[in-house]
């Protein structure tokens, strides 16, 4: 694996694939309430779609997409979301996670039902791909895969 | 669905386990392995669990083949047995 | 140990072709977890998620509503889970600075 030299044609369709996988993904995350997928399908695409190129190109490349320092702080931002979603419910009134209670003005309760769902989703795509990209980027040593 | 589909779908996923159980190459093995995740998710949509196999399509035909071949970079290609 | 593993995988297959020929069909309406009074005179939660899951939150996936709304905290603990996984692979295998810098 260390005297690869690396291929155009490889570089090229990943980099054209990779934004098409993406937008894949942020689609099955926002279009969860209407057909089948949620946070963890839509996260795990948008990971899939990191590590194509991380693969293809090597950590040099990958770096300029997503910086791999960045990875524990979003996982851990993903679950102050969904946990902060919770305890805001919870602070204003209501059980623990219900999202009737959460404070957006002008909406009835089943709408903020809708939006509270939706917001926890983001937070699950958010912890699943940067999880999924931390463990290739750690599971990965020493030599260049490009 | 088609019972016969069915049918035809188990069969591949015993042909696939079987090639990834006996071979000697782990590449094989480990691609082999991701047909075995994807034809189990056409199987849970026959069976009308879309959910799980929309699951089933993306996590293990796609990050598990990708970190087993990381995986199979960092040790060896051969297996002994 | 070659004709013990194809025992044991043959001996595997008939016990559970054999549990599995007990299972309800697949779909049945006259199954158990499709009534709507279980075996013991409660009321099943199935049936009610069917019935009301889109007027609590205006969302046609039942799915969706299940697993974000009904079910948030087993959620939330399946997320806690892959959070920990990822942290555990980054202090097992974390191989970045100190090592290089040991080496020189």
């Amino acid at each position: 694996m260390t005297n690869r030299s690396p291929s155009p044609i490889i570089l090229l369709g990943t980099r054209f694939l990779s934004p098409y996988i993406m937008v894949f993904g942020f689609y099955v995350i926002f279009h969860g309430h209407y057909s089948p997928g949620g946070g963890f399908q839509g996260g795990t695409l948008l990971a899939v779609s990191l590590l194509l190129i991380r693969i293809a190109s090597g950590t040099q490349i990958a770096n300029l997409q997503f910086k791999d320092y960045l990875a524990t702080p979003y996982a851990a931002l993903g679950v102050v979301i969904y946990f902060g979603t919770g305890l805001v419910a919870m602070i204003m009134g209501g059980y623990f996670l219900d999202y009737e209670q959460l404070p957006i003005p002008g909406l009835e309760a089943a709408d903020l039902r809708y939006w509270g769902i939706l917001i926890i989703e983001l937070g699950i795509g958010l912890t699943v791909m940067t999880v999924l990209t931390l463990i290739y980027d750690n599971m990965v040593k020493g030599e260049d895969y490009a | 669905m088609f019972w016969q589909l069915e049918l035809i779908l188990f069969i591949f996923l015993l042909i696939t386990a079987l090639i990834a159980l006996e071979s000697k190459d782990l590449l094989v093995a480990a691609v082999m392995l991701t047909l075995f995740s994807f034809l189990m998710a056409l199987l849970f949509t026959t069976m009308g669990a879309v959910d799980v196999g929309f699951t089933e399509a993306v996590v293990g035909a796609g990050v598990t083949g990708i970190l087993l071949i990381v995986a199979i970079y960092q040790t060896t290609y051969k297996t002994e047995d | 140990m070659k004709y013990l593993k194809l025992l044991l995988i043959i001996a595997f297959t008939l016990l559970l072709l054999f549990a599995a020929s007990d299972l309800p069909y697949r779909g049945e309406a006259d199954n158990q977890m499709n009534q709507e009074i279980s075996m013991t005179g409660t009321p099943v939660p199935g049936n009610y998620y069917i019935q009301e899951a889109y007027n609590d939150a205006h969302t046609p996936n039942i799915v969706t509503v299940i697993l974000g709304d009904y079910r948030s905290i087993d959620t939330l603990g399946e997320q806690i889970v892959i959070f920990t996984a990822g942290l555990i692979v980054f202090l097992l295998l974390r191989n970045r600075k100190e090592d290089e810098e040991n080496d020189q």
